[in-house]
């Protein structure tokens, strides 16, 4: 033993160094998208994007202002009759020539993604930017078979979207608004995160690349109160928004009476259930990518766990184990598993909720030890255990890398505290017993439940909420919903 | 002389039984010729609430049992409508100016509506559900799943045949409703709860409420344990009162724009494109692996 432990402490365990160091170039002032061509913002107004890996700027971003948004729209409505009249076949040609396009550039969108984002390089590269090409190649091969997606009926399309994005999966989520919405024969103005506006600026030169018709997609970068104009604009037929209940309960205030259709994907505090006859490794496994996969900035995050309580023991000794050995840094370095919190107000509100936890007499477990970059916004991943269900960090999404461990004795109790909450996003379970997986699965009051499996996403997949979460889908045939009017109904 | 006729005072039907509102309210109707047909139950905010505990304990099974049972109960339901058509009929006549063979054809379209739901019971789920080929070694399907408690508002007229038609769609699916019926013409509301009564509907799955609907709005809309809204086009002013005081308990809300002939139409009313609103996708994944 004696002379294991000498070598142990002889050999040097860490990973070298392994940046992806392709260079991109990023433009310093970064215009807004309209009518095909970028525009200086007749605003005048410009914000900075910064790494928040290292602080430092990286370009500056135009913000739009209401004369803006206002061109914005009117090219989207301008460009309204010619794409819906255009067949469903070449429309689909369109997107299918932007998903090769996302393709081949796959690696610059992955790094710029990771720059502006924080998020780490191999999730981009991985996960990201091969879901973005997957989704316009999906939905392209709808445009032309709509009227397959629902029977009995005549789709048509709703008219210009004002498509709001968050600021976790910037590229993801401007595919996942995008596609469906121009294979079904809208235009749309796009408003990304303020945090996170590159990758799509760069999606727009893709739209330049392939011939996309002038107008069909406009991006408005900007503030709140940029999105804010856009969900209120009197030429907007649709709003799809994903980000926060509270801003998703304001637009539902916003255009009450308005007639224009909606559809919301907002926040979660999603359970995952785990059973003590689940094979515990590979659950344990999806916890900690449940939880800690992009820092946690996962609506769907599996924030709240309930272990079945002869198993607590062996899974916090697990999970303590497996959280030494996540490596948190730089975002570009290939070996990262959690790369830099988006901004530093996001920063905030997490430390915030750790000492909310640890006050509210939850016992925190933060066992990674390594150093954090001295520049750049940091958080080491972290569990709670003895939380209560009346604790904040047991109710409120954090959207960041912490976990609350909770337990339970029967599968009724599970699913009754899994329930008990307005969010209803997504949920796991872990069990190696078929019928039961089902019936927990039928019960929960989740639109997304992963079964002996968590956080996986595809294009022919629906996403989306029950409750408090928000309502539509986005992803799969259902997917298509929002973004048709339904005739003969 | 002639015999005095024994008016009948419509209860509103709450919980499977037949209960007076509790704010002692009641509103006298007219006929065609002014002169006062029938008393209805003026529903309160407290009536509304009581219909919706028991709606909301209904749920559970109701949303569990098979699609094949709820399937036989709506029939059970058309059946029982079937068998009191003149009466239906006459009530339909009562307030508005139509002829009997018009009339007639509303209940007709009414039994039929509720046929063609019974139908949907067991099949809507494989029109709105499906299996999606993920490019991944998963099994993943998405299955429509009932919302819970689903108010609806009936449009002014068809008085039978609307009710009927918003009705049988969210509850279909395994929702519970709690339903407001026409202001104008509240009796075939009132005698649809006898019709539930002597079929098989479980109590509390269907509530039936008469009186003024646009008072019960506000307080309907900010209800915490009501689910989802299905409402007859209403003007812009009622729209707004709904769409706003639903945004703090997300409620889904549709507007029905079916009007005029558009009601005879089964394969409008009946469409599972109608009861796609009242339902969540849940979206199921499983590795698949040896």
């Amino acid at each position: 033993m004696t002379t294991s432990t000498q070598q142990h402490e002889a050999i040097e365990w860490d990973y070298s160094p392994a940046p992806d160091n392709t260079k991109v170039i990023i433009s310093p002032k970064n215009k807004l998208f309209i009518g095909g061509k970028f525009v200086a913002p007749k605003s005048r107004s410009w914000f900075a994007t910064t790494n928040p890996a290292t602080e430092e700027k990286l370009a500056d971003v135009a913000c739009a202002g209401r004369a803006d948004v206002d061109s914005a729209v009117r090219a989207a409505k301008t460009a309204l009759p010619k794409w819906v009249k255009l067949s469903g076949t070449e429309r689909a040609k369109y997107l299918y020539r932007i998903a090769r396009r996302i393709q081949e550039r796959a690696r610059e969108f992955a790094i710029l993604e990771t720059m502006d984002g924080g998020k780490p390089i191999k999730e981009s590269r991985d996960i990201d930017i091969p879901l973005v090409a997957q989704h316009f190649f999906y939905y392209a091969g709808w445009a032309d078979k709509l009227a397959y997606a629902f029977p009995g009926s005549t789709p048509t399309p709703v008219g210009v979207c004002a498509q709001i994005i968050p600021w976790n999966f910037p590229l993801l989520m401007a595919a996942w608004k995008l596609a469906p919405a121009l294979a079904c024969g809208n235009t749309s103005v796009l408003k990304p995160a303020e945090t996170t506006s590159l990758t799509a600026l760069r999606l727009a030169e893709v739209f330049q690349e392939v011939g996309l018709p002038d107008g069909v997609v406009n991006i408005v970068t900007g503030e709140g109160n940029t999105g804010k104009l856009l969900a209120k604009h009197k030429l907007v037929n649709k709003v799809a928004f994903t980000g926060s209940t509270e801003v998703g309960k304001l637009l539902m205030r916003e255009t009450a009476g308005t007639g224009k259709k909606l559809t919301l994907e907002l926040g979660g505090k999603s359970a995952n259930i785990i059973f003590a006859d689940a094979a515990i490794d590979q659950a344990t496994e999806g916890i900690v990518s449940g939880i800690y996969f992009n820092q946690g900035h996962v609506c769907c995050a599996g924030s709240r766990l309930f272990v079945e309580e002869p198993i607590l023991e062996e899974v916090v000794h697990k999970l303590t184990q497996r959280l030494s050995s996540l490596r948190v840094g730089d975002p570009l370095d290939k070996n990262t598993d959690l790369g830099a919190i988006n901004s530093k107000e996001q920063l905030n509100t997490v430390e915030r909720y750790i000492r909310c936890g640890v006050d509210e007499g939850a016992e925190l477990h933060q066992t990674r030890s390594g150093d954090l970059p001295s520049k750049g916004y940091w958080c080491n991943p972290c569990f709670f255990t003895d939380v209560q269900p009346s604790h904040t960090i047991a109710r409120e999404e954090i959207f960041g890398p912490v976990l609350s461990v909770m337990t339970f004795r029967t599968p009724e109790e599970a699913i009754s505290r899994a329930n008990n909450s307005p969010y209803g996003l997504a949920a796991g379970v872990w069990t190696d017993k078929g019928a039961k997986i089902f019936e927990i699965a039928k019960k929960l009051d989740a639109g997304i439940v992963w079964c002996n499996t968590y956080n996986k996403f595809d294009a022919a997949s629906p996403f989306g909420g029950f409750k408090e979460s928000g309502f539509g889908r986005e992803g799969g045939m259902q997917g298509l919903r929002p973004y048709v009017r339904l005739g003969g109904v | 002389m002639a015999r005095l006729t024994v008016a009948k005072t419509y209860k509103l039907y709450i919980g499977g039984k037949f209960a007076r509102t509790e704010s002692g309210r009641s509103i006298a109707i007219e006929n065609s010729k002014g002169e006062i047909a029938a008393h209805i139950c003026h529903a309160s905010r407290k009536d509304f609430r009581s219909a919706v505990e028991c709606a909301t304990n209904a749920f559970s099974s109701w949303s569990n049992i098979t699609g094949y049972l709820r399937g036989q109960i709506l029939y059970r339901m058309a059946e029982m409508l079937e068998g009191r058509r003149e009466e239906f009929a006459s009530a339909i006549q009562t307030t508005q100016n139509m002829t009997a063979t018009q009339a007639k054809k509303e209940v007709d379209a009414s039994v039929d509506c509720l046929v063609r739901f019974a139908g949907w019971t067991d099949k809507y789920q494989q029109i709105l559900g499906c299996s999606n080929p993920v490019a991944g070694a998963y099994y993943n399907f998405t299955v429509p799943q009932p919302q819970g408690v689903v108010a609806v508002i009936a449009p002014q007229a068809p008085s039978l045949l609307g009710l009927v038609s918003m009705v049988g769609a969210p509850l279909c699916a395994g929702n519970t409703i709690v339903a407001i019926g026409s202001d104008t013409n509240p009796i075939p509301t009132a005698i649809l709860g006898e019709v539930c009564q002597t079929s098989d509907i479980p109590a509390g799955v269907l509530n039936l409420l008469t009186g003024s609907q646009a008072e019960l709005f506000e307080h309907l809309a900010s209800h915490r344990q009501v689910a989802g809204i299905y409402a007859t086009f209403l003007k812009k002013k009622d729209r707004i009162v709904l769409e706003k005081g639903s945004a703090d308990s997300m409620k889904r809300i549709r507007f029905c724009e079916t009007e005029g002939e558009g009601w005879l139409d089964g394969n409008t009313t009946a469409s599972p494109w109608n009861i796609e609103p009242f339902v969540e996708m849940k979206t199921i994944w499983h590795p698949s692996a040896c």
